[in-house]
């Protein structure tokens, strides 16, 4: 498979296209921002150059990163089984590592589909400079690597503060070294796995045995909130994208219509040509949402239930010190129409939406994922090192 | 029947701050070509995120404290989407929820005497940039971008053009003195919110917008445009009032409609999640409140906006005698600019041949006007008044019995007199023959009509002996 949107040098790192890389077009998969190339690189990027490492290539992304795998990426659309750019790169051996915007679950559900690592860390600890933004409160770069260890190498260079985000956190490095987990409890969110196939139940009861092996208590729990964070997350991450996305008017850079008559035809022609149907419907939903009359029921009743699910999901963590569950409902994706998308991913990211809404780590290992409070990267690390170590 | 105005205001101040609100760029007046002062932040490019200017809070802050305002501790920042090629993000980042600064009250001294102005809020956001129309093409001009602007939105308190103006220049005159903003041309926008009611109602009438006009004098010409419009459309029912935005044009002198309520745009506003809270801690108030300008003494503005110069200020703030000898006469009726000199210039200079200083001042209130009054009522003239000022201020005298006594009235003057004379002669031919005949009570007719003419007040003797020199 074709693996980059442009190629840079022979590398070791793969950056999603959402990611800038200073001189490289960077077109978020998108019409719109076709032949656009950046002034400057993401932190995260020139930390990692900084430290020796090569930037291989841009990495294929669905336009702006919003549909299941990468598959709506303009100029390279998918057909036949679904697989994400960036995680194919690592996977196949490609790159040691990628960089990839977790925004939506598209990074994560790849990550599981591929049978590779990725981490999505706590919201605020690696900077957001350099990312195409979509869905600012709640978007993140995160690493593919093969393994638990891998991910962490990565982490340890690019975590810290920035000052050039002002969203990200003060600390200046974080502690991602491993610990035994012998004595660990670990909840199973029966309410995801019902929502999984047969495939999936399987890797998580693989996982959990695992685990167990290793000393860690598992219990099933239920945890009935998926439905009301992933409404609430899309509410959010729709008007966010469509708010962020709409500098991309046709005036400054990128895809311009040839025909207009007038300063609003410019805007509309532009537009209309240059995003895909998902973004458009993700425009028309995001607006929709902070409509005047819209809003205190849409937009402000998500602050709402943000706000009540981290207090909700902070208290669990008192008895558990990680959840274990599905990444996405299936472990293959077959290309689809993209009037379809809107849904499908809607659906999908009932798996995904919780770490976006509130900020907190997640792990995909296994074909699983892993979910923790704040700052328990290092726990979830280490808890799918030691399911990747065993027999060591 | 009688109307009342009930104006409110939004005032746009671009603030003095050596870099953007958003960015480190340059302020825009810093740029020498179009697009001089731009970077990927503030010209839009995808990757670049907002980082708090702390000066413009502090800026925000010092503004708030000068009008009288309640400081937020928690302050967020809002997007308002619209698109237009001057706004590269097609949002602006501005306060919407929780603003800076609220509640405050400005006082204003003006001929209807002294009104207060409550202050709704002050919030922080970022200016557009322009465009620049020419040829078959219009080009864009991000300078100006980012560039930050505090909004000041008053209730609907003002009553009169004129309170306006009074408002806007001591707006300006602080916020020149107080180091927030240079206030130059352009850099103090406002939009007017302007409504008619008949006098004693307490319902507000249909109110309409006059959006961004910088020049006061426009702003001014612009109120009593609009405010006839309303006053004829309720007397005579011209028009339909209609709740809508219009614009000023100034070749015209009138106002015309901009855009209704229909079309009106939903600007979508929420929170920007790249900028976190702003919380003003009491250290951090306390140090806005240190660093606060001295010179932004509520009376120093006073002064200021009478026309008194900074040195005269600064002689007239530092020391409290003369400052409240000023208040007094001006209280009394004298003109401050006026007093100012009277005390500044002439007192002190009569002092300072004697060696001795403004604090060695002894001057009556009264006194001091009686001879101001005497000036200005054009009884003497200022050489006169100058005269009687060192008497007073060496002798103590009384100044009104002093000026008779040396004759310095215009009415003790001989050459008032002597006009008054030639008056009297021309008007009299008979009794000028008469006396030229030998009649020597001719005179007497003469010398009455002088009287006449200046109501008694002159001196006799001196009246008949110049009367009798004329007639030689």
């Amino acid at each position: 498979m074709n693996y980059y949107k442009t190629k840079i040098a022979d590398g070791n790192i793969a950056v999603d296209d959402m990611i800038l890389v200073k001189d490289a077009e960077a077109s978020a998969g998108s019409k719109m921002l076709t032949g656009f190339k950046p002034l400057f690189s993401a932190e995260a990027v020139t930390r990692l150059e900084n430290k020796g490492y090569k930037i291989a290539g841009k990495t294929n992304v669905g336009e702006f990163g919003l549909d299941l795998l990468g598959e709506f990426s303009y100029g390279a659309e998918a057909e036949g089984t679904l697989k994400g750019a960036a995680a194919e790169a690592v996977a196949s051996g490609e790159v040691k590592a990628a960089l990839a915007v977790d925004m939506n679950g598209a990074a994560r559900r790849a990550a599981a589909i591929s049978g590779i690592d990725f981490l999505k860390p706590t919201y605020g600890t690696v900077s957001r400079y350099g990312v195409i933004s979509c869905a600012a409160s709640g978007e993140q770069i995160g690493v593919y690597a093969q393994n638990a260890s891998g991910v962490k190498e990565i982490m340890d260079v690019i975590a810290g503060h920035d000052e050039k985000d002002g969203t990200s956190l003060k600390n200046e490095s974080y502690d991602y070294s491993f610990h035994s987990v012998s004595g660990k409890k670990v909840a199973i969110i029966k309410e995801l796995v019902e929502k999984a196939d047969d495939e999936t139940k399987k890797r998580i009861n693989a996982f959990a045995d695992a685990l167990r092996a290793q000393g860690v208590t598992i219990e099933e729990i239920s945890f009935d909130v998926f439905a009301v964070v992933n409404t609430a997350w899309q509410i959010l991450m729709t008007a966010e994208t469509c708010n962020n996305i709409s500098r991309y008017d046709g005036v400054k850079f990128g895809h311009r219509a040839k025909e207009y008559k007038n300063i609003d035809e410019l805007y509309v022609n532009s537009r209309t040509e240059g995003f895909n149907f998902l973004t458009k419907a993700v425009i028309m939903y995001g607006s929709d949402v902070l409509s005047k009359n819209r809003y205190e029921a849409c937009y402000d009743k998500s602050l709402k239930v943000r706000r009540v699910m981290a207090e909700k999901f902070e208290e669990l963590m008192k008895q558990y010190d990680a959840v274990l569950m599905p990444a996405a409902s299936q472990t293959a994706y077959e290309a689809y129409d993209i009037h379809e998308a809107f849904g499908k991913v809607f659906n999908e990211s009932i798996f995904t939406a919780l770490a976006n809404l509130i900020g907190v780590p997640a792990l995909i290992s296994g074909g699983v994922q892993l979910m923790g409070k704040h700052f328990s990267e290092g726990l979830l690390l280490s808890l799918a090192d030691s399911v990747e170590r065993k027999g060591e | 029947m009688n109307y009342e105005l009930v104006i409110g205001l939004e005032t746009h101040v671009e603030l003095s701050t050596e870099s953007k609100i958003f960015c480190s760029c340059g302020g825009h007046s810093a740029a020498n070509e179009p697009n001089d002062c731009v970077c990927p932040a503030c010209s839009g490019m995808p990757g670049m995120l907002p980082i708090m200017n702390k000066h413009v809070v502090e800026l925000a802050v010092t503004a708030g404290l000068m009008l009288n305002c309640e400081i937020n501790r928690y302050t967020t920042f809002d997007k308002k989407n619209y698109y237009y090629p001057d706004l590269p993000c097609a949002y602006q980042i501005t306060q919407l929820n929780h603003p800076i600064c609220t509640n405050g009250c400005v006082t204003l001294k003006t001929s209807a005497g002294t009104r207060d102005i409550r202050i709704k809020q002050i919030h922080m956001e970022e200016d557009a940039g322009k465009l620049v129309h020419g040829g078959k093409y219009s080009y864009v001009d991000f300078n100006r971008t980012s560039v930050p602007l505090i909004e000041i939105v008053t209730q609907p308190d003002f009553r009169s053009a004129e309170e306006v103006v009074t408002y806007l220049n001591k707006l300006k005159s602080m916020f020149r003195s107080g180091g927030i903003s240079e206030c130059e041309e352009g850099a103090m926008r406002c939009d007017v919110n302007i409504s008619v009611r008949p006098e004693g109602s307490e319902e507000f009438g249909v109110r309409t917008e006059i959006k961004n006009m910088s020049s006061f004098e426009a702003i001014e010409k612009a109120i009593r445009y609009e405010a006839q419009r309303h006053m004829d459309a309720l007397e005579f029912e011209t028009e339909e009032l209609v709740q809508e935005t219009r614009r000023y044009d100034d070749a015209s002198g009138k106002t015309m409609a901009m855009r209704n309520k229909e079309t009106e745009a939903d600007y979508r506003y929420f929170p920007d999640a790249n900028l976190m809270p702003i919380i003003i801690d009491d250290e951090w108030l306390e140090e806005i409140k240190a660093n606060k300008p001295a010179a932004v003494d509520e009376k120093a503005e006073d002064y200021r906006l009478a026309g008194i110069s900074d040195k005269e200020i600064d002689m007239l703030i530092s020391n409290q005698k003369i400052s409240k000898l000023l208040d007094d006469i001006v209280a009394m009726g004298a003109n401050p600019k006026d007093g100012a000199a009277w005390i500044l210039t002439d007192c002190a200079g009569i002092l300072r041949k004697d060696g001795k200083t403004l604090n060695d001042l002894v001057i009556t209130a009264e006194k001091l006007y009686a001879v101001i009054r005497m000036v200005d009522n054009g009884d003497i003239n200022r050489n006169a008044g100058k005269k009687i000022l060192i008497a007073v201020v060496e002798q103590d005298v009384d100044p009104i019995a002093y000026c008779k006594e040396q004759g310095l009235d215009k009415k003790f003057d001989a050459s008032a007199i002597e006009a008054v004379i030639d008056k009297a002669i021309a008007e009299n031919p008979q009794s000028v023959a008469d006396f030229k005949g030998g009649k020597v009570k001719a005179l007497q007719a003469l010398f009455g009509a002088c009287m006449k003419e200046l109501k008694g007040a002159g001196d006799p003797a001196m009246i008949k002996t110049l009367l009798e020199e004329k007639l030689k």
